[in-house]
């Protein structure tokens, strides 16, 4: 778990300060809303339909339990009793009113958390891989060089007004849960031939109304090089990206329509004058790796044998349980132990929600089984990463009890939503009450678990929040003169093997959409070989059988 | 208009214009700020002037366009059209550390408060204001932080002292070897 | 706070019904304009304007006076918005508006109880 040194507590703290300045030359009327509005997205605040929100950073998707218990103190405190977890590892609360926001940041930094760059056009919140440090097939923790991106992007004296929004994630694994593609850099871990770790260099991705999967512009950038070689590709972009229009001014749009190659040069061009200019500049020294990786060591693992009878059994006598254990749980590195997901999505349950006492409930979780760690995940579900295999039976029934113990994690009914027109001011339609309805057309565990893996996402609008572009079934609301219809694409895919979803056909009214989604799966379930999961037997058989179901005449 | 420069309110004794025509009247008078523009049409006009130079860039001109020239301006003045359009504070840095620009980096238009920090650690020196009362506040601005993360003309340069934090963590905040060598071996990360 | 009205009224077409909506800059709440030129958090005090060009002259006033306007009365992103009458009362037309006016069309935090899964 990376801590804050006595720098970092005084920057936050002069961050927090100098926002608690600029609310009150706001409500001063010495800023104009104009003025103010890019200072206050710097630091998660935005202003929707009802109310505030206010989106706090859970850098690389980790968290100790007194930074959750934090979390849950302010949901009670400045909101009403629950926060929304977002795909980006943020959690958003809805109703906070802005004088309470420096205050809000204050307890934040207290322990050791912070809103900086959740929003605004500059570089985000940098997200890793949730399974980091304790999935099998890392090659290094991604948090070091996230902790790293974080230090360096934050309050960038030359990247904080760039054309739009900036993103970047960071894999240390082959297998991508990160959506690394998904993002405007993506950086993938890998061994260059001589076995030295190295990123691989992913630029242009996004998703909004023109869902783009970023391109390979470096296929080994040694580890030390990482900023030099984001300066250079920042700097490129923030003076070559288009600022005379909004929906063209994500690098994405500059990478296009420079073309992949003339990008690659560009940014090499860009590097290599950064290195002539002043040789090593920005280089990471191995040992500021090191003192970054300390933070981020295995935890004092116990030395347990790799089965457990304590789980074998009540594997054999509670099929709940296994079934949750078959959905929910993954391997560890550690022998004995396991990686246990938290669904955050109850059938008919708000996705990604959680109440101040689920979020209290689940810190004591994470210290009597683990060590006093939570994960959030792409999917807005929560982790416990270093459960013992032999308490995994206790954990779940106590999930159980606190209403978080829904076996579908991967499942249908886990579905990514934005919050949508309920809360949203840039929404057009609704994604919460679909995303309801369709989850309760799935309560059977015994169907979900036939369905199989299965992603579907669904999002309020063309800014595709809920990265529908990327689900193996997507749905994107739109306005049609004042109505919601919901439009439905099929064959994205978020993980190593990023794809862009198809549409399948014209939208669907909003009585009509479960039952479009119950359609495909019948279609899927008609059609699919043995063991194929849904995007597979999709790839094989194309779009034309679920066209002819869904859009049948008769 | 109020000008800050090097910390304190200074009196503007720049003319600026962007016609060829009033170089020849304000030349004899002081030291002139030219356009691009008006730069690459009259060059050798202008320089037989022998006056002081100074040379305004717009925000998508890159001092790269000009960098054989630069020796011939006491003073670049990079134009902020909206505060949110970002472009000055990469061509700050590109003349302060790519093209050795020694002179005035002067701000103009949208320059606010709260973008004053990034200004500065960019290189910008000299800020042009509406009016007196913005100097003060613009000011105010200035010691928000104690220390920065990241290396920047402004933070290692002779502009602001103040060390980043990368390098106060390695013990190297008060040393002598700050500028730019001591710079390069301290991202520095 | 109060709002000059515009004296003389252009004679334009008649359009829907419309009322000015904003949310208020200390909470972000949901506020109409009141016919007595101030701001309401409900709907029901909302002066309705039937006249394109009166509407517009209200919005730029409203727009304009929002600027020097202090503590509670400070408004952000005013807006016209179409209503229609239902027996005096003014009901907004759009799904966007009917949420900004009921609140999130969902059960929240608390109050939400998801269902049980069926095993």
């Amino acid at each position: 778990m990376c801590r804050y040194d006595e720098f970092d507590h005084a920057f936050v703290a002069e961050r927090v300060d100098q926002f608690r300045g600029q609310v009150a030359r706001r409500v001063a009327g010495d800023l104009s809303e104009d003025e103010f509005k890019p200072l206050r997205l710097m630091n998660g605040l935005y202003l929707q339909l009802h109310a505030y929100m206010l989106r706090v950073a859970i850098p690389y998707g980790t968290l100790s339990a007194t930074q959750m218990r934090m979390l849950a103190h302010i949901a009670r405190t400045y909101d009403r009793g629950y926060g929304h977890f977002t795909t980006r590892q943020n959690i958003q609360y809805n109703w906070p009113a802005l004088a309470d926001v420096p205050d809000i940041l204050d307890d934040l930094a207290s322990v050791e958390m912070h809103a900086i760059q959740t929003s605004g056009n500059c570089i985000r919140n940098t997200t890793a891989d949730p399974l980091a440090g304790v999935a099998a097939d890392e090659i290094e923790d991604p948090r070091v060089y996230a902790e790293i991106i974080r230090q360096w992007s934050t309050l960038h004296p030359e990247f904080s007004f760039l054309p739009r929004k900036f993103k970047i994630a960071v894999t240390g694994a082959p297998n991508d849960r990160a959506v690394t593609r998904g993002h405007d850099i993506g950086l993938r871990m890998h061994r260059d031939l001589q076995g030295n770790p190295s990123f691989e260099v992913m630029v242009g991705g996004g998703q909004g109304r023109t869902p783009i999967l970023a391109k390979t512009i470096r296929n080994f950038l040694p580890v030390e090089h990482l900023l030099s070689y984001l300066e250079a590709i920042l700097r490129v972009y923030n003076q070559l990206g288009r600022r005379d229009n909004i929906y063209k001014a994500r690098i994405k749009i500059l990478v296009q329509s420079e073309g992949e190659a003339a990008f690659a040069e560009q940014v090499e061009a860009e590097w290599q004058q950064i290195h002539n200019n002043a040789p090593g500049a920005l280089d990471l020294p191995e040992a500021e790796r090191n003192r970054i990786a300390a933070y981020f060591a295995p935890h004092g693992y116990a030395d347990l044998p790799k089965q457990s009878p304590i789980l074998d059994a009540a594997l054999d006598t509670d099929p709940a349980f296994a079934a949750w254990v078959e959905s929910n749980v993954q391997g560890h590195k550690q022998p004995g132990y396991a990686i246990a997901t938290i669904s955050l999505k109850p059938h008919g349950g708000i996705p990604g929600d959680a109440s101040a006492g689920q979020m209290d409930a689940v810190a004591d979780l994470a210290e009597r089984y683990g060590f006093d760690e939570i994960r959030i995940t792409y999917k807005q579900n929560l982790v416990l990463p270093d459960v013992p295999k032999a308490d995994l039976h206790t954990v779940w029934q106590e999930l159980v009890d606190l209403g978080l113990g829904t076996a579908n994690a991967g499942r249908i009914s886990d579905i990514i939503a934005c919050p949508g027109l309920d809360y949203c001011n840039l929404a057009n339609a609704r994604s919460i009450p679909i995303a309801q309805r369709i989850s309760e057309r799935f309560t059977d565990l015994q169907r979900e678990r036939e369905i199989g893996d299965l992603s579907l996402n669904i999002s309020g609008c063309i800014n595709a929040c809920a990265h529908h572009h990327v689900a193996n079934i997507g749905i994107l609301g739109v306005d049609k003169k004042g109505v919601e219809y919901y439009q439905i694409t099929l064959g994205g895919v978020a993980d190593e093997n990023a794809a862009i979803g198809a549409v399948i056909g014209p939208a669907f009214e909003e009585h009509q959409i479960a039952d479009a989604v119950e359609t495909i799966v019948d279609v899927y379930l008609n059609e699919r070989e043995t063991d194929e999961r849904f995007i597979e037997t999709y790839q094989r058989v194309g779009p034309q059988p679920f066209k002819e179901k869904l859009y049948a005449t008769d | 208009m109020p000008l800050i420069k090097h910390g304190t309110l200074v009196e503007d004794i720049w003319h600026e214009t962007d016609d060829f025509a009033d170089v020849q009247t304000l030349a004899p008078l002081g030291p002139v700020i030219v356009t691009l523009n008006v730069w690459r049409q009259h060059r050798a006009a202008i320089l037989a002037y022998d006056g002081r130079l100074g040379l305004r860039l717009a925000p998508g001109q890159t001092p790269d366009l000009v960098a054989a020239d630069l020796h011939h301006f006491e003073l670049v003045e990079l134009e902020f059209a909206k505060f949110t359009d970002g472009r000055a504070y990469s061509h700050a840095r590109l003349l302060r550390e790519r093209h050795g620009f020694k002179g005035e980096l002067r701000a103009v238009g949208e320059v606010l408060r709260d973008q004053l920090s990034f200004m500065l650690r960019c290189g910008f020196d000299a800020f042009s204001l509406e009016t007196d009362q913005q100097a003060e506040a613009l000011l105010a601005a200035v010691d928000e932080f104690a220390h920065w993360y990241q290396p920047a003309p402004g933070t290692s340069g002779r502009l602001d002292h103040r060390s980043t934090i990368p390098a106060l963590r390695q013990g190297a905040g008060n040393s002598t070897n700050r500028d730019t060598a001591g710079r390069a071996a301290t991202w520095a990360y | 706070m109060s709002i000059p009205i515009p004296k003389t009224i252009k004679k334009t077409q008649i359009t829907t019904a419309q009322a000015v909506t904003a949310n208020r800059l200390s909470d972000g709440a949901v506020v109409y304009l009141t016919d007595q030129n101030t701001w309401s958090a409900e709907i029901d005090d909302c002066q309705i304007v039937n006249d394109q060009g009166v509407a517009e002259n209200f919005l730029s006033l409203t727009q304009e006076l929002s600027g020097g306007l202090s503590g509670g009365d400070q408004v952000v992103g005013t807006y016209l918005f179409k209503v229609q009458l239902d027996g005096g009362r003014a009901l907004p037309l759009s799904r966007r508006e009917i949420i900004r006016t009921t609140g999130p069309s969902i059960s929240f935090g608390a109050t939400a109880a998801p269902k049980q899964p069926q095993i």
